[in-house]
């Protein structure tokens, strides 16, 4: 069928301003925060009511047309870039609380509800949904669903996976599943982790059940200066060995201390070679107990200064370098592209000194600001996109990163999601009969690969063009020929 | 031949011929589920700890390692595995815990095995080699299958090993008890679970509610004040028999039915004596009362009911999946397991 036809069949069984098929309105929706890959979609489909949304899927089935589904497109790898014959599904005007339940401390809400207003909504009972991605002010549940987002509290409280407890899907064929339940489990197989962080490849999340958790009486945190990263590294391991699990326990090396500085006052010490911001939360008890600790932690692993946070204005001090650290970047320089590797801890320090080496190898600068507590790395490269070939350089200076993460046996992917962004790299972390059973799981779902194709799992076609030109453990496939 | 490649050609072979695969580890477990029959596919001899470095949280484990033996060597170093299951005997494994997926009474406050599941090594329905998910706390590459086997009675693929995440031991636990009605208990624990208080355990029977206070020496104080209650003696026994259901309530013959639903459901009216733990989530009812009686109450409830043991072992003893929902499991069940092999009826008769 033509694109034509399509958009005649969407507009004739859709309210005309919920299909947007001319090319300055579908701009804004050509990528999502992975700008770097632009995409316009056939149309742009953003309904109202859920007969609506079955009704998009059911003529995309018949027609055999790809839909990708889209929330507040903040997402960092590409999930929501539009496909070219497809269209794109925006939930964005799903965004109604439907009941917060505060006896069962559950939130039922609709996909295009943000992070944050779900906390907002719950803290009139003392709850809040724990799950804080960076951008959680913007984007959205079904999106944070999709890609099982993380953030920086998650080494205390779990990722999206840990903190929902039933979703309401639509498969492509506009068939409507309940998954998981409002108990705490369901029969049969555990499709909820199964759906959570499936990038939108098997369902459309209509409704969303979440966990909400009680807030904690109090949240302080230590900032602690040292002068290597190495040292600064001992630290997190010995914290965690001392048996605390700390609420959120993040680090920032020298050259993100300085971008941050140049961006806010932050009042970070300026000689530190990193920091850690260590928070502890829950009764006052408990966190006073666990300060004691943490700094006696830090001293013996050599921490050079250390300040705890006396009140909630100075512990929002403390944060606001760190979540400053983004846009710092951004003034400091014309583009940065941001990674998103997990490591075993305790190859910490060796993988940061191999990311020093692969910098200065391409000539680009990386600052490093990340979770340091659970492994995962965010090492922000800074290019500009103007200069001919340096996104490129980048590209390739990032899926070294990520191979490099999976050599230590870590992953490609802590929180962000594959998406468009490292599907080569996913050739690196599984062999060809693990990803034709994850493709034979998408197949279970959706047999005619219409849901967001060609993200998240790559096909054994690319893996073996990818492999063609990959250089597997520093062998080069033709040693004897000269690469550029 | 290594057991991993005798693991595998035993299952090529039996999808070959399509001869129905037993799973077994320690047997411990063999009482739940649906009955099942076929050549027994043993993971005896696959034992012990791949790798642990307790500063990094995780373990990784061989399936038929013993359960036991598993969290001595984790106690050894003040560590844990935080959804405190059950064993079911001295033979459990590690791999028919995973397999199984049952919690114990922290379930609610910690997580479930699930939830701590942060990969799988297996074997899938051709006899493939796979690795799921990963070893570290945040990984999103790929579909998070290993959680999805995790509960899965063994219908998917043979467990291997698995990546564990595992939590510090708390410096105290301390356990109150209080009498009051069960309709009381369950307001209790779930006002109480709306507050920031260090729960690990919530229990009710015979007009008393046991509650299980764990963390920081200083907080637990802090909220023992504030809770009220007696201390119960020998608190660690009392959890480990609720867990291993060895307390009185589980003896005696009559079916003991596992009813899972929202955990502030006033009590239900059902014939038949009941327990409540998991701050009212999970309650665990003795009852002659007919499988459609009970699941309708408790689906009115918003939850499901599982003839966890004795009863009839050839009906449905897990709730009946909606057509649409049964269909997907065994289209899934089809893509992993091709020639239907692993553990067939265990769960499910069309599974």
């Amino acid at each position: 069928m033509s694109v034509k036809a399509i958009i005649t069949q969407l507009l004739a069984q859709l309210p005309e301003h919920c299909v947007l098929s001319h090319a300055e309105d579908l701009r804004p929706y050509e990528c999502d925060a992975l700008s770097a890959y632009r995409t316009l979609p056939l149309a742009v489909v953003i309904p109202e009511t859920e007969q609506q949304i079955r009704i998009a899927l059911q003529i995309c089935s018949e027609n055999k047309v790809p839909v990708v589904a889209r929330g507040s497109g903040t997402g960092l790898s590409g999930g929501a870039l539009p496909h070219a014959q497809g269209i794109l599904l925006s939930l964005a005007r799903f965004n109604r609380i439907i009941e917060i339940d505060p006896q069962n401390r559950t939130a039922r809400v609709q996909p295009g509800v943000t992070n944050l207003a779900i906390s907002a909504a719950a803290a009139a009972y003392g709850l809040y949904y724990a799950p804080d991605p960076s951008s959680q002010l913007a984007c959205s549940i079904g999106g944070n669903v999709a890609e099982n987002a993380g953030g920086v509290h998650c080494l205390k409280y779990g990722l999206t996976t840990h903190n929902i407890q039933a979703l309401e899907v639509l498969t492509i064929d506009g068939e409507q599943l309940t998954i998981g339940s409002q108990a705490l489990d369901a029969p049969g197989y555990d499709l909820l982790a199964l759906l959570t962080g499936s990038e939108g490849l098997l369902a459309i999340t209509i409704e969303i059940t979440v966990k909400l958790l009680p807030c904690p009486e109090v949240a302080q945190v230590v900032m602690a200066s040292f002068d290597s990263v190495n040292a600064a590294g001992t630290a997190v391991t010995a914290t965690i060995a001392s048996g605390i699990i700390p609420a959120g326990l993040e680090l920032l090396d020298r050259p993100a201390i300085e971008a941050v500085d140049k961006f806010i006052n932050t009042g970070y010490p300026k000689d530190a070679a990193a920091i850690l911001l260590c928070e502890l939360d829950g009764t006052q008890a408990d966190v006073s107990a666990q300060i004691e600790r943490v700094e006696r932690v830090f001293t013996e692993a050599g921490a050079t200064s250390q300040q705890v946070s006396r009140d909630e204005q100075e512990r929002q001090r403390f944060w606001a370098g760190r979540k400053a650290a983004f846009p710092a970047m951004g003034r400091l320089s014309p583009d940065y592209y941001c990674m998103d590797g997990t490591i075993p801890r305790k190859h910490l320090a060796q993988v940061l000194n191999r990311i020093n080496t692969l910098s200065a190898e391409y000539q680009l600068p990386i600052c490093n600001v990340f979770h340091a507590g659970d492994g995962n790395l965010h090492p922000l490269i800074l290019y500009d996109a103007n200069i001919p070939g340096e996104l490129e350089r980048t590209e390739e200076l990032g899926g070294k990163i990520l191979e490099l993460c999976v050599e230590v046996g870590g992953t490609i992917t802590g929180e962000h999601g594959v998406g468009m962004e490292k599907i080569n790299q996913m050739c690196v972390q599984f062999n060809n009969a693990e990803l034709q059973q994850f493709h034979d799981i998408k197949h279970a779902f959706d047999p005619d690969k219409l849901l967001n194709p060609g993200k998240a799992i790559p096909t054994l076609h690319r893996c073996a063009e990818f492999g063609a030109m990959h250089v597997h453990h520093g062998e080069l496939p033709h040693p004897e020929l000269e690469r550029f | 031949m290594t057991i991993q490649q005798d693991l595998q050609q035993q299952v090529q072979s039996a999808a070959a011929s399509r001869s129905p695969l037993v799973i077994c580890g320690g047997n411990s477990k063999s009482f739940y589920g649906r009955a099942t029959s076929g050549d027994t596919l043993s993971l005896d001899g696959h034992q012990g700890i791949i790798d642990y470095t307790p500063s990094e949280l995780v373990v990784s484990v061989r399936a038929g390692t013993s359960l036991s033996e598993l969290e001595a060597v984790l106690e050894k170093e003040g560590q844990m595995l935080p959804f405190e299951p059950p064993h079911f005997g001295n033979a459990a494994t590690l791999g028919g815990c995973i397999a199984s997926g049952i919690s114990g009474p922290r379930r609610p406050y910690t997580g479930a095995v699930r939830d701590f599941v942060l990969g799988v090594n297996c074997i899938n329905g051709k006899g493939e080699y796979l690795r799921l998910g990963g070893q570290v706390m945040k990984n999103v590459a790929g579909y998070d299958l290993s959680r999805t086997l995790t509960g899965s009675l063994g219908t998917l693929a043979v467990l291997l090993d698995a990546h564990l995440k595992v939590l510090p031991l708390p410096q105290l636990e301390t356990t109150l008890v209080q009498h009051c009605s069960a309709a009381t208990a369950v307001e209790l624990f779930n006002r109480w679970a709306g507050q920031p208080l260090p729960l690990s355990g919530a229990c009710y029977m015979d007009g008393a509610m046991y509650v299980r206070l764990s963390g920081m020496t200083e907080g637990v104080q802090a909220a023992v004040n504030t809770l009220g209650g007696e201390l119960l003696d020998d608190a660690t026994q009392f959890w480990k028999q609720l867990r291993e259901q060895q307390l009185p309530f589980f003896s005696g013959e009559t079916p003991l039915w596992r009813l899972s639903v929202p955990a502030a459901t006033p009590p239900l009216t059902l014939d038949g004596a009941t327990l409540l733990d998991w701050g009212g989530a999970q309650r665990w009812l003795k009852t002659d009362l007919a499988a459609d009686v009970v699941r309708h109450c408790v689906t009115a409830a918003g939850g499901h009911a599982t003839l966890f043991r004795g009863g009839d072992r050839d009906s449905a003893v897990f709730q009946p999946l909606q057509p649409a929902m049964l269909a997907l499991h065994q289209r899934l069940k089809h893509r992993l397991d091709p020639a239907g092999i692993f553990n067939p009826g265990r769960m499910y008769p069309e599974l």
